[in-house]
């Protein structure tokens, strides 16, 4: 069949669709087990959101610990009964809020609810198809997600609690419920959740790769794509090729815990068991399986945001985003490197020198594409007419964040430094401004700017300024000063820093971050508040392309149906980006280049 | 009680904000779009160079209150220290420029072009030349920074010196073990099955005609000021970290597989107190790996020392053999009759050979 031929295929079932689901949704179908694109980027949104408040109320309750470890709260015990025995977090309680807390905003929040909801929502409407290549596949991706979001769940109501050894589970430490009592069933817990999330986001990634490839509408070669799908398609990429080597470590993982293996043992004498019998493993070994989608992982969550941010930037900048062929050059180069530069997480577990070197270089190589990304977006703004939305300046926050903290990750990837500065606060630092908070940003930047498409309404802009301006001076007031303790050598994962001359004279800074660190989580609420008043009564929409954007999604009704557009899909004839072209302030996608018109 | 007016306080708080958002929604209604957008523009565009300026000033109020309590405040305590300091100097100078100048220019750039109806946009989608400038100039300066790092990467991670000391390290939940080798300089064998936590902590075959000498300690390790130290680094159950906060240095002990790190301690503890103003200062070792629930518990320390008070020290040490072992203890036997005296020729000849680890 001729590309032509699938197309008009596709549209006629489309139509047919269309005009099924108009007649026979019920309840269920369309809220719950929908297979409508748009609404399964809500449910991502919405369980995104969930898991980002008890992300975030974790890292409250810890950075409670932190602030004030002598202090005694009574409504702890309340709450955590055991786990806050005489109102103070215990060690166990502490390492698994920790745990979990890194867990879920890096798989639940960053990927599930930023890809998740992204890739569905915008592939489709701006590629100009009416669905998901399958969306059937599409609807059992999310119910994969809910399920994970189950068992992670229940995993915290085990009696033994859940696992506390860090997000990156390095056995043995992972492996032996000898070793530490989160290891237990909990952590029996933490791997099926991790499975199935691990078969969610194939599922989801797989579509979004075959509908970017096959079902982009008339005229839309893959150039005239704009930056939020090229950054989706990169992501889905890496997702599909590093997510199973992530899964096959698990499983060895299970292997080890309950079936006796030695794939990851060896040489072990846990305290009050006496001595195993694995040998011959290397716990090393997990933690190259883990890294090879550990690292890609970080891209899987920043990519989305650096799309969306330079789609958002060109709109509000009434100006084309600058160097779109380098911005995509960039895309694919951090996605290739994405897949070299692993083993940097582990320059201090004894790797031989000579690959030590090797991945230095191919990790400072990154930051090549990453200043082109950066003085792309720059050149963007310079000489642009700016609109400051609640997404602008989400997007704007977001160059800042990572100029910051990708500035830190030169520190971090030239080896002999990190022989200092690993698994310091240096490193906490540096992530959660370069990809926790950034691509938090990203996401946010999203919600505000396609919140119209999504709900037909406005968020509330006061609410959206408020919550801007509070959380990136929140953000830099929080992980700023952990530079410092980095430097002063303050290592991760402690619960408690009096008896370490070395570290507790920052006591009183961490109370600092602490206190800050509160106000920052309840300027969220602020804006979930916002988010589920304004879905109901928030500001209608009343024109179809609130924003004057140039791509597809603004060509469809103001509250789409299953389909996306209720006649013919709209042709495509130029790139995404003609804003202020010729003195025109934007030319959608679908005009056709006039006679007279220069090129771009 | 405190709780529940806390929280009745922050709800107050949320109901007003949004009360006031509501209606200054409203308000921007019945402006119109149009000049509420001019308004939001203004007030942002503005707050984008306040944002700059207290960034700038939060950056060096910051440096201010807390460059004094890093390790770059003072000399470094190692020979790798010294070179690691200067190169985050370079490190920091060169990220610190850009950090300026770029986030500079993003919020200038910001409150300079916010909306005007009277500016013309730019139409200025691509440049060769300019995405070529901003690829070649990091690509020089990354160069450089790798250059320099894996000069020092191979040094860090390079062969000890020859005359350098020898220490095994073991960690276990929640503490650390120490095992010098003992006159012969060579250390026995080990076995992990031969783990008993009483008398033989990392599992030493007696039977090896070099175990019987060798000394174990636990929680603190004597290295001389000096002398180059290399560390075998190993551990008994779960993944833990060697981490030496002031020579600047870490290394990951693995269960079953051996890992080295070696530092040359420029000053001892005593001299340290003096230079730091610390009277309390010491070598912490710190757990830098997630090791269970007491990880944060797991301290071990490196007292520096000149030569004659190590010599000192090692001649009190006994060899773990005897002490597994009383009975073959011929100082025990002497002592039930004599009450025996420390054998004067147990003096640490630690540079004779480079010991080698069987493990």
């Amino acid at each position: 069949m001729s590309h032509e031929a699938v197309l008009h295929a596709h549209e006629s079932h489309g139509h047919d669709d269309h005009g099924h689901h108009e007649h026979h949704d019920t309840f269920l179908t369309k809220y719950v087990f929908s297979q409508d694109h748009k609404m399964i980027a809500k449910q991502f949104l919405i369980t995104g959101m969930v898991w980002a408040v008890l992300g975030g109320l974790m890292s409250v309750l810890f950075r409670l610990q932190l602030g004030y470890p002598d202090a005694s709260f009574p409504w702890l015990e309340s709450i955590l009964g055991k786990w806050a025995k005489g109102g103070q977090i215990t060690p166990e309680a502490y390492y698994a809020l920790v745990t979990t807390h890194g867990t879920v905003l890096v798989f639940f929040v960053l990927t599930a609810g930023l890809s998740g909801t992204f890739a569905n929502f915008l592939i489709p409407l701006q590629i100009g198809a009416r669905d998901m290549a399958s969306p059937f596949m599409n609807m059992l991706s999310y119910w994969f997600f809910f399920a994970a979001s189950i068992v992670m769940l229940s995993s915290m109501f085990v009696e033994t609690g859940p696992f506390s050894g860090g997000w990156t589970a390095y056995p043995p430490l992972s492996a032996l419920g000898d070793a530490s009592p989160g290891s237990k069933s909990g952590m029996d817990l933490w791997i099926i959740a991790m499975a199935l999330f691990v078969v969610s986001s194939l599922l989801g990634g797989l579509n979004y790769i075959a509908t970017i490839l096959n079902m982009r509408t008339k005229g839309m070669s893959m150039t005239r794509l704009p930056l939020t799908i090229w950054a989706l398609f990169f992501t889905a990429v890496l997702g599909v090729l590093s997510f199973p080597v992530l899964l096959s470590g698990m499983i060895l993982l299970i292997f080890d815990r309950n079936f006796g293996t030695s794939f990851y043992l060896s040489d072990i004498y846990v305290n009050g068991v006496g001595a195993l019998s694995n040998e011959g493993g290397s716990a090393i070994l997990f933690q190259h399986l883990f890294w090879f989608l550990g690292h890609p992982e970080v891209y899987i969550i920043l990519l989305p945001a650096m799309g969306m941010v330079s789609e958002i930037m060109s709109v509000n900048s009434r100006k084309p985003i600058f160097g779109y062929m380098a911005m995509l050059g960039s895309l694919f180069a951090i996605a290739i490197l994405a897949f070299l530069v692993w083993a940097h997480h582990m320059f201090v577990t004894g790797l031989n020198p000579f690959l030590g070197s090797v991945f230095v270089l191919l990790t400072l190589l990154i930051a090549v594409p990453s200043a082109i990304k950066v003085f792309n977006w720059l050149t963007t703004l310079w000489r642009g007419n700016i609109r400051f939305t609640p997404g602008m300046l989400f997007a704007i926050g977001f160059v800042s964040l990572f100029i910051s903290g990708g500035l830190t990750g030169i520190w971090l990837g030239n080896a002999a430094l990190d022989i200092h500065l690993h698994d310091s606060y240096f490193v906490i630092a540096h992530f959660h401004i370069v990809m926790g908070v950034a691509s938090m940003f990203g996401m946010f930047a999203g919600v505000y700017h396609w919140f119209p498409k999504m709900y037909g309404r406005y968020l509330n802009n006061s609410l959206g300024y408020i919550h801007f301006w509070v959380t990136i001076a929140g953000a830099y007031l929080i992980f700023w000063p952990m530079h410092y303790e980095g430097l002063a050598g303050m290592p991760r994962r402690y619960y408690d820093f009096s008896i370490w001359e070395s570290f507790k004279q920052f006591a009183e800074l961490n109370r600092f971050i602490s206190t800050v660190a509160m106000i920052v989580f309840a300027v969220q609420i602020l804006f979930l508040i916002n988010f589920f008043y304004s879905i109901f009564k928030g500001r209608k929409v009343t024109t179809q392309n609130p924003w004057q954007a140039n791509t597809l999604e603004w060509t469809t009704p103001i509250n789409p149906g299953h389909g996306n557009w209720p006649g013919e899909i709209p042709e495509v004839h130029r790139w995404p980006y003609d804003y202020g072209k010729d003195g025109i302030d934007f030319i959608p996608q679908t005009t056709p280049v006039g006679e007279n018109e220069s090129s771009h | 009680m405190s709780l529940y007016l806390s929280i009745a306080i922050i709800a107050l708080i949320f109901v007003v904000i949004f009360q006031i958002a509501k209606a200054s929604e409203y308000v921007s209604v019945l402006k119109g779009e149009e000049n509420s957008r001019k308004q939001n523009n203004k007030i942002n565009g503005f707050l984008m160079i306040v944002f700059l300026v207290l960034g700038f000033v939060g950056v060096y109020v910051c440096n201010e209150l807390y460059f004094g309590k890093t390790l770059l405040a003072h000399e470094a305590a190692s020979v790798q220290g010294e070179k690691l300091d200067q190169m985050l100097w370079i490190t920091l100078a060169i990220t610190g420029i850009v950090f300026i100048v770029t986030q500079f220019l993003l919020f200038w750039f910001a409150y300079k072009y916010q909306e005007n109806e009277n500016r013309k946009v730019f139409f200025f989608a691509h440049s060769t030349k300019l995405e070529l400038i901003w690829t070649a100039i990091p690509a020089i300066t990354l160069t450089v920074l790798v250059i320099f790092g894996l000069r020092n990467w191979f040094f860090f991670t390079g062969d000890a010196p020859k005359n350098a000391m020898v220490v095994e390290v073991t960690g276990k939940q929640f503490g650390w073990i120490f095992r010098y080798p003992g006159k012969d300089a060579v250390f026995g064998k080990k076995y992990y099955k031969n783990i008993d936590p009483a008398t033989n902590s990392v599992g030493i075959i007696w039977d090896d005609k070099y175990a019987q000498d060798d000394i174990l300690t636990e929680q603190t390790m004597y290295v001389v000021k000096g002398q180059p130290v290399k560390l075998i680094i190993g551990s008994r159950d779960v993944i833990h970290d060697v981490g030496l906060t002031a020579f600047r240095l870490k290394m990951d002990a693995v269960p079953g597989i051996p890992t080295t790190m070696w530092f040359t301690p420029k000053f001892t503890t005593k001299e340290m107190r003096e230079k730091t103003g610390n009277p309390n200062f010491a070598y912490e070792i710190s757990c830098d790996q997630m090791c269970g629930n007491g990880h944060y518990s797991m301290k071990g320390i490196v007292e520096v020392v000149e030569q004659d008070e190590y010599d000192l020290w090692m001649a009190k040490q006994k060899a773990q053999y005897l002490v597994a072992n009383p009975d073959k203890d011929p100082e025990a036997a002497k002592a039930a009759d004599a009450g025996g005296k420390l054998n004067p020729d147990a003096k640490k000849d630690s540079t004779a050979k480079k010991a080698t680890a069987k493990m």
